[in-house]
């Protein structure tokens, strides 16, 4: 690899539109969300959130996930902690999620539409549930 | 506690956005085994008295989590600037903006890693909403030097909740880390 200047990514992601957008489908309804407040970024959430772009990849489902941060979730105790919301499945917060669990994530919850039971921390902490 | 310098960063630079911030500035400089660094964003803002909370690890101003009662991002980087034997100064006005240095000698063995640049550059631009990030990057004797704006990246990439674009786009930030010429396989 050497330095890549702006108009090589450029052409590199026009490269790739092409084959996305055969494999787009109409609204993205799977979203993945990683919280990254003070208590996330020191428990590793970005090595997290970057497992999961490189894991959402490798399956073929970037036309289907939207990824996202956000701040803390309220569960700093489980930190790194993953949201996924998608159809038939209910929303589920995981919490101690590191490489190898955001790995599961997408191949078993995302892909197999089952629970990674050991790591469900279902409800936000009740000092952010909106009265 | 956060381990590098990126995950200090990371944590002010998701402050600066959370304070509603347009337009924030991130700059980080190495030259003659000095890092330094410099976060200026045109948020809120902070009066005199919240700017001196703000130090105390058992203050938070209680409106993004009612009922907590720390906040640990900034007490956690004067403690290591403390340790290190380095130095930070937080300049804010209510309704302006913030603006957060820093340095760190990088000699000192308490200094901590500058820890993953593209990883911190990724995630800081991935937050939702429309800011704008522009990142100043040099390393004197790296021969490292660039200027990144996250709209323009945006640009180019389309979007950055996709994982073929953030693959793509951490692929590009990785490779301005090389110096001029330099190639890796």
């Amino acid at each position: 690899m050497a330095k890549m200047t702006l108009e090589q990514l450029r052409k590199l992601r026009e490269e790739k539109k092409g084959e996305m957008d055969k494999r787009e489908v109409e609204g993205k309804n799977i979203q993945i969300i990683v919280g990254m407040g003070t208590c996330g970024i020191a428990a590793g959430a970005k090595q997290t959130f970057e497992e999961i772009i490189r894991e959402v990849d490798a399956n073929g489902l970037a036309a289907q996930v939207v990824i996202r941060q956000t701040g803390c979730m309220g569960l700093c105790h489980v930190e790194p902690t993953v949201e996924v919301v998608m159809p038939d499945m209910p929303d589920t917060i995981y919490g101690r999620v590191d490489g190898a669990i955001a790995k599961e994530i997408v191949v078993r919850h995302v892909l197999g539409k089952a629970l990674l039971e050991n790591h469900i921390y279902d409800r936000p902490a009740v000092d952010i549930v909106k009265q | 506690m956060h381990y590098s310098v990126c995950d200090f960063l990371l944590d002010i630079v998701q402050n600066s956005i959370e304070a509603g911030s347009a337009n924030i500035v991130l700059k980080i400089l190495e030259e003659n085994r000095l890092l330094e660094v410099y976060v200026e964003d045109n948020g809120k803002g902070m009066d005199k008295e919240e700017l001196e909370k703000i130090r105390d690890p058992f203050y938070s101003d209680g409106q993004k989590h009612s009922k907590r009662k720390v906040g640990l991002g900034i007490p956690f980087l004067l403690h290591a600037v403390e340790l290190a034997g380095g130095s930070c100064n937080i300049a804010s006005k209510k309704g302006k903006g913030t603006i957060v240095s820093f340095s760190f000698p990088m000699d000192s063995i308490d200094s901590p890693p500058l820890g993953d640049l593209p990883g911190l550059f990724l995630s800081s631009m991935c937050f939702d909403g429309n800011y704008e990030l522009s990142i100043y990057r040099r390393n004197k004797e790296a021969d490292i030097d660039y200027v990144l704006h996250r709209s323009e990246l945006l640009e180019i990439i389309g979007s950055f909740n996709k994982a073929d674009a953030l693959l793509d786009l951490k692929d590009f930030l990785v490779s301005q880390e090389l110096a001029s010429g330099e190639v890796v396989s």
